[in-house]
């Protein structure tokens, strides 16, 4: 009955593929899944083998592509995790299909989402996350001829300005809350990476003739029915840009529901591991922007430490240790570089909606005590996204913190729902 | 690269090229993607399949997450 594997990773981006090729090459019988159509993930979303040099991190997405395909593992694209039936399965579905998955050992990878924090007008269409924007581009959106202003915190704002501009848009400008100073420090950090400062400034030149301005952040978008125009402000003085599209992000959260339906333990924010990426949970292993938003290296090192483990080769995880613990720090001071100044708590009035599934007003939420209430009294977190958006600006706003996920961790159908009950079946794809 | 083909969004033809995400093409007719309990319109916000801000009806099939879903030929897209 059980057609189940020795290792499954969820999510195929550069961390779900390191570890399941390194684990498939080491010999075990691997399977990856990912909701999204093809794997790569975010950073390597609709890269072709043809084009692929052509853009920042193409080489790697080219080696690890080859080294991927080659280690043969099972690859279930369009399948999302919604629930855990049973120790060592995974209940999936995809287009209102379920099948059951066991495993030996399970090796999450599920990434991030940016940070969305309410103004007025942010829920105007043509107000994207600046990821969310570089993801539609991917997906074939043109950019050509937009003005694109570009707000919020992280890394991730000047390579979506960068990769935007390469397509022809016309960036108005680029506001990052952060101030120079902490910048700056954070910059002297990347000394010793000269990769990473010179991946950023090769970003800048590119869109050297728009403005980067730290210690700026939006307060307000306006159009009628869509975006037209941006109000941005120093803290002293606001000053208003057109625009078509607003990319506007807080840095990235990592997407904890599958971990903390599975038990693993959070601290601080992420998933605790140890040195060979293990959780609190025995045969659970995070890797990736699970463990600190780290980007591309670390999630690739951390995929082989874990994919290593998972075909019981300690030794060669641990060789990649110094590798991981570098890492690690600068996820750490990349966090602390990019943390969110205070006056954004209170971008939102009283009427802006702040849970955009069920549209709950900010007033709304004030009075409340915490997630749990603010749930059952104003159903903020009830919606579609269960909490994805708002959860992560509550935390923020109001400092509440997310309860346990419940299943589904996504939103499933009702004949999914219906076979909760029954014992997990492994089905073929 | 093939030339492309066309879908329709709301009854619009969109001509996309191949590998084009449904919340994309959605995008390029100039449509919102759905309208919230309070009716006011919503497009794509995350592009990564968390937010379900671009959930439309693809093929009378409803919430779809458009932006994980690719274009192919004749799909027919409604939103709203």
């Amino acid at each position: 009955m059980s057609t189940g594997f020795d290792v499954v990773v969820v999510g195929a981006g550069p961390g779900g593929m390191a570890a399941a090729t390194v684990a498939a090459e080491a010999g075990r019988r691997v399977c990856v899944l990912d909701d999204n159509a093809a794997p790569g993930g975010q950073i390597w979303r609709g890269f072709r083998a043809e084009t692929a040099r052509k853009y920042p991190h193409g080489r790697g997405f080219l080696d690890w592509t080859a080294r991927f395909e080659r280690a043969g593992c099972a690859i279930w694209a369009g399948w999302r995790a919604i629930d855990q039936p049973a120790p060592g399965f995974l209940r999936l579905e995809r287009d209102g299909e379920k099948c059951d998955v066991g495993f030996g050992r399970l090796i999450l990878a599920t990434g991030a989402r940016e940070r969305f924090l309410p103004f007025p007008g942010w829920t105007l269409p043509g107000v994207m996350g600046a990821g969310g924007l570089q993801a539609l581009v991917k997906g074939g959106l043109d950019p050509k001829g937009k003005r694109v202003a570009l707000a919020g915190s992280g890394p991730l704002l000047l390579a979506v300005a960068a990769g935007l501009q390469s397509a022809g848009a016309r960036i108005v400008g680029i506001y990052e809350q952060a101030p120079l100073v902490r910048l700056a420090g954070f910059g002297l950090t990347l000394l010793g990476q000269p990769g990473k400062l010179a991946e950023g400034a090769r970003y800048r030149l590119k869109t050297r003739h728009a403005a980067y301005k730290t210690g700026c952040w939006v307060v307000q978008a306006e159009g009628r029915g869509r975006v037209e125009q941006v109000t941005v402000t120093d803290g002293r003085k606001q000053w208003k840009l057109d625009c078509d599209w607003l990319a506007c992000g807080f840095h990235l959260v990592p997407n904890l529901e599958l971990p903390r339906l599975l038990g693993c333990r959070i601290v601080r924010g992420y998933v605790a591991v140890d040195r060979l990426q293990q959780s609190s949970m025995a045969g659970v292993a995070c890797v990736g922007e699970l463990t600190g938003i780290g980007g591309l290296e670390k999630a690739l090192v951390e995929g082989q430490i874990a994919g290593w483990a998972a075909a019981g080769r300690e030794a060669e995880a641990r060789a990649l240790t110094p590798k991981r613990q570098r890492l690690q720090r600068f996820a750490l001071r990349m966090d602390r570089a990019f943390a969110l100044r205070p006056e954004l708590r209170t971008l939102a009035r009283a009427e802006t909606v702040v849970c955009r599934c069920e549209d709950v007003a900010q007033s709304a939420l004030e009075g409340c005590a915490g997630w749990r209430e603010a749930r059952l009294h104003t159903r903020c977190g009830m919606g579609a996204c269960q909490g994805r958006v708002c959860g992560a600006a509550a935390e923020f706003l109001f400092g509440w913190e997310s309860s346990g996920a419940r299943p589904p961790v996504f939103p499933a159908t009702v004949s999914t729902l219906a076979a909760e009950a029954d014992a997990p079946q492994t089905a073929r794809r | 690269m093939s030339e492309g083909f066309s879908i329709t969004v709301n009854g619009k033809l969109v001509r996309v090229a191949e590998g084009t995400s449904v919340a994309a093409a959605v995008m390029m007719a100039n449509e919102p993607c759905r309208f919230s309990v309070r009716g006011e319109a919503r497009g794509p916000l995350c592009g990564m399949g968390v937010c379900m801000e671009c959930r439309v009806t693809v093929n009378g099939v409803a919430h779809q997450r458009s932006c994980q879903l690719i274009c192919a030929p004749e799909m027919a897209v409604v939103t709203g």
